[in-house]
C-alpha cells in the first residue's frame, strides 16, 4: 500500500540533461520541486576521478554507469510476426541510470540538427513530391522550425561549452565550418578542438572529392571555461577515455556538474535518488495527472501528489510510463490508430576501416569523445533523394575518440579471430587503421513501433515494454550508398586495405550500434499523430510535459543531445512564461 | 612450437597418465556435462601435482590460486587461453599474463553470476538478432561449456585438453570456433564466443583484474594505458610515434 505524501508543485521525473535544466531553469519561481531519479547520486569527485575512471573493463565493457537490465528491460523482434524475447543484456544501445543520466557518459557532440531535420515532410513535399515517401514511412514535420528553435541551440551550446566552427552566422557562409547548418546568430563558445592525425588526413581527402568537412561541435572544452551560470569547465585532456566513462576534468559538459548543482543549490528543490517511478495516477476525468507511485531503495511504495509533472527519464523510459500510465492512446499498427509508442526510430551505423601502412602514424589514444571531423554533404536534404534512391542520409566523419584496447583493436577482414596469426595482425594494425563512418539518419514508419510485452514482467511486476524494429528498404539503401562513399574518402586518405562495413541487416539487438533511440511520444501539430504538442504538453493531459528523444518524428543523421537539451530550455520557457501563469492546454486542438 | 607444449607440467602429467594408465578410467567415470562431481572422486589424486607439484605451478597463474574452477576446469581454462592467444615472437601469451587467473575471477564475481543479466522465464531460443536467451549465467555457461568439451575430448582423443599437443588443441578450439563440434548443453558459438570475448578482455583490460601481467598486452600494442593526458601531446605527436611505459591504475595510485 503506498504511503501517501505531501503534495508538490513540480514533479520531475528523472535527472538527467532534460530534468536538470527544467529543475535548474524553474528555481526562480519558489515552486516546491521534487525530483525522483531511479539510480544513485554521483559526483565527479569521487565517481570520476583519474585514474580509476581509466579503466576500460568496469566501463566500457561492464557498462557500470548504465541502466542494469537485470531490473527492468524491454523485448524485441524484428517484425510482428516474430515473437519478442527479453533484451537479457545490453548491447546495440546503453541507456544510462544515475544522477546526470546518459548525459554522464556520452561523447559531447552536440549538433544542431539541420534545418531540414525539423521540417522533413514539407521541404520533401515541397521538393520531390509526395510521390517519393514510400507508403508505410510515417514522414512527419515537427511543429516548430529551426528558427523557432535557434536560441535555445545557442543557449545549451553554451551552458555546455561547445567547441566547434561555425559555418553560417546570419546568412553568412563559413569556410572551414559547416556551411549546411542552419543560420546561426553567434559562434560557438569555444574554438575548435585540436585535430587528431587522422582527422588532418580525413579533412584533407574530404577536400581533395569537393566536399566541405569542418571540426565536429564538441561539449569537451577545447579551453577553459565558464559557463554563463557561472560553472567552470577544465580543458580536455584528449585521455581517450570518454564516450562510457564520467569526466575527471569536467571537460565534457554533463549535467551532474553544471544544471543538476544548480537546482540542488535551490532550497525549495529535493532530490530522491534510487527512486523507481512506477507509473504517473491520474484523475477520473483521466484529464489530468495528480501523481506518480513510486518505489524508494527500500521498496517501499508512495505516493507523490504534483500539480505539475514533467517526465524526463530516457527516450525509452518515458514511453514506457505513458504506456504503464494507460495516457494517450497506444498505436496499433494494424489500424494506424493511437500514437503512444508510434514512430519508434535509431539510426544506421556502417562506413568503411580504413588500414594504413606502417609509415602511418595515427596515436589514436589520444583522443576525445567528441573529437572528430565531419561532412554534411549527404545528410539532411543536402543531396538529391531521387538520384540517391533514398530519403534522409547521414553525417560521415572521421572520429579519434580513444583507442581501449578491449574493444578496439581493429584487424582487416579475413583475419583468424585468435591464435598468432590474430595477435600479430593486433600488432601490426593497432595504430595504423582509422575509422570513417556513417551516422545514418532513420525513419519512421508504420510496422516500427513500441508497445506492452504480452508474456515478460519487469521485478516489480509491470509488463516489459516491446520493442518492434527492423531496417527498412530506404536505410538499407542509405546505409550501403553512405558505406561506398566513405570508402572513396578511405582509398583518398591512401589506406593500404579497407574494410567496407554495413550494420547487420536484419537489425540486430546484440552489437552496439547506437544509444540513439528515439520517437515514440512525439510532438506535432496534430494530436492524431502526436502525444505532445509543441511544447512537449501531452495533448491528453495538459500537466503532464514530455522531455527528450522521444520527442522526434523521426531519427536525424546526427547525434541527438543538442535537439534534446534546446529543447527542455524552449519547454520550460513555455511552462513558465505561458503556463504557470495560466495553468492549461498551450495549443488548442 | 609453444612455451606451453614444453612445459615440464604438460610433459609430466601426460606421463603421469600414461605411466599410471588412469587416462581412460578417468574419462568413462565423466559424466555427461558434470565434470565437478567427477572432480572429487577422481581428479585429486591426478589434479595436484599438476597444479600444485610442478614448475608449472610458479607460472604467475599460480600466485593467485583459483576462486571458482576446480583443478580440472583451471587446467582447462589454462590450456585454452594459451591457445586462443599464445606465446610466439609477435608477445607473450594469455596464460603467463594471468589470463586464466582474470576469467577465474571473472566467473567467481557479479559479472559471472549474472548480476547484470535479465534472467526471467520464460526461454525460448529466438532468432540471432534477438541474442542471448539462455537460461544460465555466465559462470554456469563457462563450466557447462568447458565439461562438454572435455567430454568430446575424452572421446575423440582419450585425454583431457590440457594434455593434448598445441597442434590438437589448436584444432579443438578450430572446430569449435567453426561450430563442427556440436555440445551437447551448451550452444558451441555461444559457449565459444564467450570463452573468446573473456580472454581476450583479460589479456587487454587493466592488470588490476589479474591479467594483462607488467601491462605487457599493452607494450606489445603500444597502449600507453591508464595515465592517459595528451592535451600538449596530440599535436605535435602527429605522425609521430609515441612511446611511454604504459601505467596501471594501480601504478599511478
Amino acid at each position: 500500500m503506498a504511503t501517501k505524501l505531501n503534495a508538490v508543485d513540480v514533479l520531475i521525473v528523472g535527472l538527467g540533461w532534460t530534468g536538470g535544466i527544467i529543475a535548474k531553469e524553474l528555481a526562480s519561481t519558489k515552486l516546491k520541486i521534487v525530483a525522483l531519479e531511479r539510480g544513485g547520486p554521483r559526483d565527479t569527485n569521487p565517481d570520476f576521478i583519474d585514474p580509476q575512471i581509466h579503466d576500460e573493463l568496469r566501463y566500457a565493457a561492464r557498462h557500470d554507469l548504465m541502466q542494469n537490465v537485470r531490473r527492468e528491460t524491454i523485448t524485441f523482434r524484428n517484425s510482428e510476426s516474430q515473437t519478442a524475447l527479453p533484451m537479457r543484456q545490453l548491447g546495440s544501445f546503453l541507456p544510462g541510470q544515475g544522477v546526470g543520466g546518459a548525459g554522464v557518459h556520452w561523447n559531447g557532440v552536440t549538433w544542431r540538427w539541420l534545418e531540414w531535420d525539423h521540417q522533413a515532410r514539407t521541404r520533401t513535399v515541397d521538393k520531390y513530391g509526395e510521390k517519393i515517401i514510400p507508403s508505410d514511412m510515417h514522414l512527419q514535420d515537427w511543429p516548430i522550425t529551426y528558427d523557432d528553435l535557434e536560441p535555445y541551440y545557442d543557449k545549451f551550446e553554451k551552458t555546455c561549452g561547445t567547441s566547434g566552427k561555425a559555418g553560417n552566422i546570419n546568412g553568412r557562409k563559413i569556410d572551414g565550418g559547416n556551411i549546411f547548418e542552419g543560420s546561426r546568430k553567434d559562434e560557438y563558445p569555444n574554438p575548435p578542438m585540436i585535430a587528431a592525425q587522422s582527422m588532418v588526413m580525413f579533412e584533407k581527402a574530404a577536400r581533395n572529392l569537393g566536399y566541405h568537412p569542418f571540426p565536429n561541435p564538441s561539449s569537451n572544452a577545447s579551453r577553459d571555461y565558464v559557463n554563463p551560470d557561472g560553472v567552470a569547465f577544465g580543458q580536455c585532456h584528449y585521455c581517450g577515455f570518454c564516450e562510457r566513462f564520467g569526466c575527471e576534468a569536467n571537460a565534457k559538459a554533463s549535467p551532474h556538474f553544471t544544471v543538476i548543482p544548480l537546482a540542488v543549490k535551490n532550497p525549495n528543490f529535493e532530490l530522491r535518488t534510487n527512486s523507481i517511478v512506477l507509473k504517473v495516477n491520474l484523475d477520473s476525468t483521466r484529464k489530468k495527472a495528480v501523481s506518480v507511485t513510486y518505489l524508494d531503495a527500500r521498496g517501499r511504495e508512495f505516493e507523490q501528489p504534483a500539480d505539475l509533472i514533467v517526465l524526463s527519464a530516457y527516450a525509452l523510459g518515458n514511453v514506457n510510463l505513458l504506456l504503464h500510465s494507460g495516457i494517450g492512446e497506444p498505436y496499433d499498427p494494424a489500424t494506424g490508430k493511437g500514437v503512444v509508442g508510434r514512430n519508434y526510430a535509431y539510426q544506421c551505423g556502417g562506413g568503411a576501416t580504413a588500414f594504413f601502412d606502417k609509415k602511418t602514424i595515427l596515436n589514436r589514444f589520444m583522443g576525445a569523445g567528441a573529437l572528430g571531423t565531419c561532412m554534411d554533404d549527404f545528410n539532411g536534404d543536402n543531396y538529391d533523394f531521387v538520384k540517391a534512391g533514398y530519403i534522409g542520409g547521414g553525417g560521415i566523419s572521421c572520429s579519434n575518440s580513444g583507442a581501449r584496447p578491449i574493444q578496439s583493436h581493429p584487424t582487416p577482414r579475413g583475419t583468424p579471430r585468435w591464435g598468432s596469426d590474430w595477435k600479430k595482425a593486433v600488432v601490426d594494425n593497432y595504430d595504423h587503421a582509422a575509422s570513417v563512418g556513417n551516422q545514418g539518419a532513420v525513419m519512421a514508419y508504420r510496422q516500427n513501433y513500441l508497445s506492452l510485452d504480452p508474456t515478460y514482467t519487469d521485478v516489480f511486476g509491470r509488463p516489459l515494454m516491446r520493442m518492434t524494429f527492423n531496417f527498412q528498404d530506404n536505410e538499407i539503401k542509405q546505409m550501403n550508398a553512405q558505406a561506398d562513399i566513405c570508402v572513396t574518402l578511405a582509398k583518398e586518405m591512401g589506406a593500404t586495405k579497407i574494410d567496407r562495413n554495413v550494420p547487420p541487416v536484419p537489425y540486430s539487438i546484440v552489437p552496439y550500434q547506437s544509444t540513439h533511440n528515439t520517437g515514440g511520444a512525439v510532438f506535432g501539430a496534430d494530436p492524431s499523430t502526436s502525444v505532445l504538442n509543441k511544447y512537449l504538453q501531452v495533448w491528453d493531459v495538459p500537466n503532464l510535459f514530455v522531455t527528450g528523444a522521444c520527442v522526434f518524428p523521426q531519427n536525424a543523421g546526427k547525434n541527438p543531445t543538442g535537439p534534446v537539451g534546446a529543447l527542455a530550455y524552449w519547454a520550460v520557457d513555455a511552462i513558465k512564461n505561458q503556463y504557470l501563469k495560466n495553468p492549461g492546454p498551450l495549443v488548442d486542438t | 612450437m609453444s612455451t606451453r607444449d614444453k612445459s615440464q607440467g604438460d610433459v609430466g602429467r601426460r606421463d603421469f597418465l600414461k605411466l599410471f594408465g588412469v587416462a581412460g578410467a578417468a574419462a568413462s567415470t565423466l559424466p555427461l556435462g558434470g565434470s565437478a562431481s567427477a572432480n572429487e572422486t577422481v581428479a585429486p589424486a591426478i589434479g595436484k601435482p599438476r597444479h600444485h607439484g610442478t614448475d608449472a605451478a610458479k607460472s604467475h597463474a599460480g600466485d593467485w590460486g583459483y576462486e571458482f574452477f576446480n583443478v580440472d576446469e583451471s587446467g582447462f581454462i589454462e590450456a585454452a587461453v594459451d591457445t586462443l592467444i599464445p606465446s610466439d615472437s609477435t608477445g607473450p601469451g594469455a596464460k603467463e599474463l594471468g589470463v586464466a587467473n582474470y576469467i577465474d575471477r571473472q566467473m567467481a564475481g557479479g559479472y559471472g553470476k549474472g548480476d547484470r543479466l535479465y534472467l526471467e522465464g520464460p526461454f525460448g531460443e529466438g532468432t540471432p538478432e534477438q541474442g542471448y536467451q539462455l537460461p544460465m549465467t555466465p559462470s554456469e555457461l563457462i563450466r557447462a561449456g568447458i565439461a562438454d568439451v572435455s567430454v568430446y575430448v575424452q572421446k575423440n582423443h582419450k585425454s583431457t585438453f590440457d594434455g593434448l599437443s598445441a597442434k590438437d588443441r589448436a584444432a579443438v578450439i578450430a572446430d569449435l570456433d567453426g561450430k563442427k563440434i556440436e555440445l551437447p548443453t551448451v550452444p558451441t558459438a555461444t559457449f565459444f564466443g564467450l570463452l573468446l570475448q573473456l580472454t581476450i578482455e583479460g589479456y587487454f583490460a587493466d592488470p588490476m583484474y589479474g591479467g594483462n601481467k607488467d601491462r605487457a598486452a599493452w607494450k606489445m600494442i603500444g597502449f600507453p594505458g591508464a595515465g592517459a593526458m595528451y592535451m600538449d601531446e596530440i599535436e605535435p605527436f602527429r605522425n609521430k610515434p609515441y612511446t611511454a611505459e604504459p601505467k596501471g591504475i594501480q601504478d599511478l595510485i
